[in-house]
This record gives C-alpha cells, structure tokens and sequence, in this order.
C-alpha cells in the first residue's frame, strides 16, 4: 500500500512548471536534474533523485534534448500524465508535489479526474500582487471550487523587493487592488504567506542548488502545508 | 490531400455536411471513410484568408513561459502602432488567462454579433480588441476548455469578427506550444503570419522555455521578428542603483539570441509604472523607450 498526500499547485502566473507541464517543464531544472534519463522496470519508470532524496518526474527525463519543443494536444498531454501518476514506482512518500501550468484546461482537468479516488489533499495558489494576475487566480479559485478541491491557501509572490545598496523596499508589481491579502479575504481563504523577490533564489533556481538565504516565508509555507494536511 | 475514389454520381460531396451519411452513399467504398470525415477539406485557413484579407500584417506574440510579460508587451505593441496613426486590432487567444482586456482598459464590456461577423471593443486611442472576456458572464468565470473547444473561439476569433482595414492585427497567446499555437498557425496557413515576436526574462527557466518556442517557430517555419527580454533590471527608486531582479545565469536573452543567429529587440527593464496601468487599464506616462524600440523594429521588419 503506497500511501501518499497529493498536493496540487495551480498557478495563475509564472515561475515553476513540472510533472503536469509538458511544454514548460521547469522543475527538473530548479531542483538540479535536468538532463537525466529514467528507465523502465516492471514496476514502473524509477523517478529521478535529487541529492536531498526529492523523486522527480518531468517529461524533461524524455526528451532527447532540452531544446526540443513539446508540440502535443490536449489529449496527448493527458496521456503523459496519466503515466505519471500511474506508472511511476514512486515507493512510500509523504508527500507527493504536482506543478501545474497556468491556466484551467486538459492538463488541469487531467490531474483532478486522475485523482478523484486517490483523492487530492490541498491545493495551493501562485499569484503576483498586481490585478492582472489576481484576475487570473480568481478563476482558478473558481475551478477549485467547481471541482471541489481543498484549497490550502493563496501564496503571494514578488510582493516586493528590498534595494541591495540603500534597503528601500519597493513595490516593483503594485498590488492596484489590495493584492492577494484583498483576494484571500474577499475568497474566505488564508493568505499563507507574502514572498519577496529574491534574486538568489532565481539565481538558485537557475543553477539547480538549494538556496542560501531564502526567504524564510517559504518556511511558514511548508509549516501551513503539513499543518493542513496532518490537519 | 486524399481525394476519394470510384464515388457514385449521387455523391453528395466529402465535405457537405452528411458526407458518408446520405442516401446516396450506399454502397460507396468511401463510405465509412466520408463518415469520419477523412475526406473532408479543412476550409478554416479560407475562411480566415477571407475574413483577413483587409488586415495588411498579422503579428504573434509568444513565449514558452508564463508570465514574462506577453500581454504587457503585445498592448504596448499596440499602443505604439496607434500612436503612430496606425489602424491596430488585437485578439487575445488566452482562453485561460486573458489578460489583454484589462490591460488595454476594455474588461467587462460586451460585443455584439452582425451579419458582418462579431463587432470588436475599440479602446479610446481606437485599437480594436477581441478577447473570450467579453463573452464572460463574469470575470472571475473560469473558463475550463479543452483543446478542441479553445481552438473553436480562436477560429471564431479570427474569421468571424468585423475588424475593418487593419495595418496590423497583433495576437496574444498563452504560453506553451500546444493546441492554441497550432490552432493559430493552422488558420493562418492562407492569411500567412507576418511575424512573431518571442518574450522572455533573463533568466535561465525562461530561456529555456522560450528555446523550445524557437524550435516550435523553425518547425512551423514562422518569420520571427526577434527577442524581446522583458523584466531585464531594476533602478532603485531611491538610489537609483540598478540591480538584476531576475538574474541572466546564462548571458540572459543576448545570449540565447546570438546563439539561434536572431536579434534580440531590446532589453526592457522592471517599471512598476507599467504594471500600475496594466493593472487600471490606461495608457502609463514614463514607459520605457525600449518599447519604442520595439515598435520600430516591428514596422520596420513588416514593411521590409
């Protein structure tokens, strides 16, 4: 028996993409896997390791250069995820993290009817503090709700960025409309947590190594993530 | 393209709309075929021809990434052109995310169809706009479309619609290469795409999305105008120190741009000003001139 929490993030507006991203597969990248191969067993295709033990799967692992454009349908790209989450010898997780491509369509439509019965434990939402992104996030919200799944909480990104010389901190994407804290009240939902930009952490992301002297908001995200889901 | 064989007199045709289906189909060995549809021309591309022949250059906008700036860039394109007495349209193909409504001041209007097609929304400085946001009961109405449905609107969206003469139709997509950049591309197989602009931030994750882009442009064999790096620095508004927000790990988009042998436009910088009136749909005083560049090299590239 494999137990696992499923945790679906749905994002509005860039950043991360991965298993449930065919044609912008980012996360292979950002956790320092790029470029490697899975094989297959009778068990299953073996993910790939990073070197703190993360299982990944991206079709980055299939693709014969990273160069290549994954130019696939709908119904192609649901296919793929499909082997994903069932083909796939994950072994016993805790956690099993689903990054999403913007928008609410096949690949999104795909995970939830993949996960009816294995069930999805939380969903978290990706926004960036301006009301372009908001707009985005509010149907995203709205899917969540029409397909009835837990939603752990917004994550406001970029909110702001503190000058390396003088300390200002600035607003580099005002939030024109209250940003996600307007949002998450107006929603009935928690604001997790507000993060600023960090070039390190993009820097990071980049180079595929953990980050030194990340924003410690993304701690209060994970603590909030676990509480909700042993909650 | 397979035409039938040995068909019958009473053929009603492959591509009416009962091929295969009709009395007198019996007996045709075509028949199951006609029934599928195999036989039947796409006539989309005509129709699309049709609708555009009085649009002079029809311009794409993409990027392998979310969220680099495509809509921003494509309404400043826009803006630029109608600054420049230019008659401009915009259609935003983003079924999911259509931000370009907002952006151009035009959200939660609607349109109304004609026996000339679908009326655009005109913006006060006149750009014709189409976007599924007009279609939207609500804003916040999420719009959960499979492949086959978004690629339905986009033909809609480009055949159907009474844009008048146009110099330029400029398309916001989303991100990705998938049935909304195939639809795209299939449509404009007649009317022809005059160019595409790729956006892209500096760093690495960007890049190598909008890497993929390229290949997807070179496979499709779809003129490209160049790079554009978007949200390239940031000037401190206080001490004017300018910093890389979003650091180019890998040279950023020149490099990417030397190494596919295509210009890269310019390189536009973080101005929370542009998000600001994004954000409240006006016009933004104090825009970078890099924008200018860029539509210079638009024209210029159209008109060459």
């Amino acid at each position: 028996l494999i137990i696992w929490r499923a945790i679906c993030i749905s994002e509005a507006v860039v950043s991360t993409q991965s298993t449930g991203d065919v044609c912008g597969p980012s996360l292979a990248r950002i956790l320092g896997v790029n470029g490697q191969s899975v094989h297959k067993s009778a068990a299953g295709w073996s993910p790939v390791y990073t070197l703190d033990d993360i299982a990944v799967m991206s079709i980055d692992f299939l693709l014969s250069s990273e160069e290549d454009a994954v130019i696939w349908r709908g119904a192609k790209k649901n296919g793929m995820i499909k082997d994903f989450l069932s083909s796939v010898d994950w072994g016993e997780l805790d956690y099993l993290v689903i990054d999403t491509p913007p928008g609410t369509s096949d690949e999104h439509l795909a995970i939830v009817s993949l996960l009816k019965q294995a069930k999805i434990t939380g969903t978290v939402l990706v926004t960036t503090p301006q009301e372009v992104s908001l707009g985005d996030v509010r149907k995203e919200i709205n899917f969540c709700r029409k397909l009835r799944l837990p939603v752990i909480g917004l994550v406001e990104n970029m909110a702001r960025y503190e000058c390396p010389k003088c300390r200002t901190v600035s607003e580099i994407f005002p939030a024109t409309s209250g940003g996600a804290q307007a949002l998450a009240d107006s929603e009935g939902m928690p604001l997790i947590c507000s993060i600023p930009v960090c070039p390190q952490v993009g820097q990071s992301g980049d180079n595929g190594v953990e980050g030194l002297d990340i924003p410690t908001e993304y701690g209060i995200l994970v603590e909030q993530v676990i509480r909700f889901c042993d909650g | 393209m397979i035409e039938p064989e040995n068909v019958p007199d009473s053929c009603p045709g492959p591509s009416s709309e009962g091929a295969g289906q009709m009395d007198g189909c019996a007996g045709c060995p075509n028949k199951q075929a006609c029934s599928t549809g195999q036989f039947r021309t796409d006539t989309s591309p005509a129709e699309v021809l049709a609708s555009l022949q009085c649009v002079r250059n029809k311009i794409v906008v993409l990027s392998g990434k979310g969220g680099v700036g495509k809509s921003t860039v494509t309404a400043q394109i826009a803006r630029g052109l109608a600054a420049l007495d230019l008659s401009v349209g915009v259609v935003d193909v983003d079924v999911c995310g259509p931000s370009l409504a907002r952006i151009l001041g035009v959200n939660g209007q609607s349109v109304h169809k004609s026996a000339a097609g679908w009326s655009p929304v005109y913006t006060l400085d006149d750009i014709a706009v189409m976007s599924i946001d007009f279609l939207l009961s609500s804003e916040e109405d999420a719009v959960i479309w499979r492949g086959a449905k978004k690629n339905g609107m986009i033909k809609d969206f480009l055949s159907s619609v009474d844009w008048g003469e146009l110099d330029y139709l400029v398309i916001d997509t989303p991100p990705g290469t998938s049935d909304e950049h195939l639809a795209i591309v299939s449509l404009l197989k007649q009317a022809k795409i005059t160019g595409t602009v790729l956006v892209t931030t500096p760093q690495e994750v960007s890049l190598g999305d909008v890497r993929k882009e390229i290949n997807f442009c070179r496979k499709l064999r779809l003129p490209v105008i160049g790079l554009v790096e978007n949200m390239a620095r940031y000037e401190c508004p206080k001490c004017r120190t300018v910093s890389e927000i979003f650091p180019a790990t890998s040279g950023g988009a020149q490099a990417l741009a030397d190494s596919e042998g295509m210009p890269l436009i310019c390189s536009i910088p973080v101005c929370p000003q542009v998000g600001q009136s994004g954000d409240n749909g006006v016009e933004g005083l104090d825009i970078p001139t890099e924008y200018g560049i860029l539509v210079e090299q638009v024209i210029r590239f159209c008109d060459g």
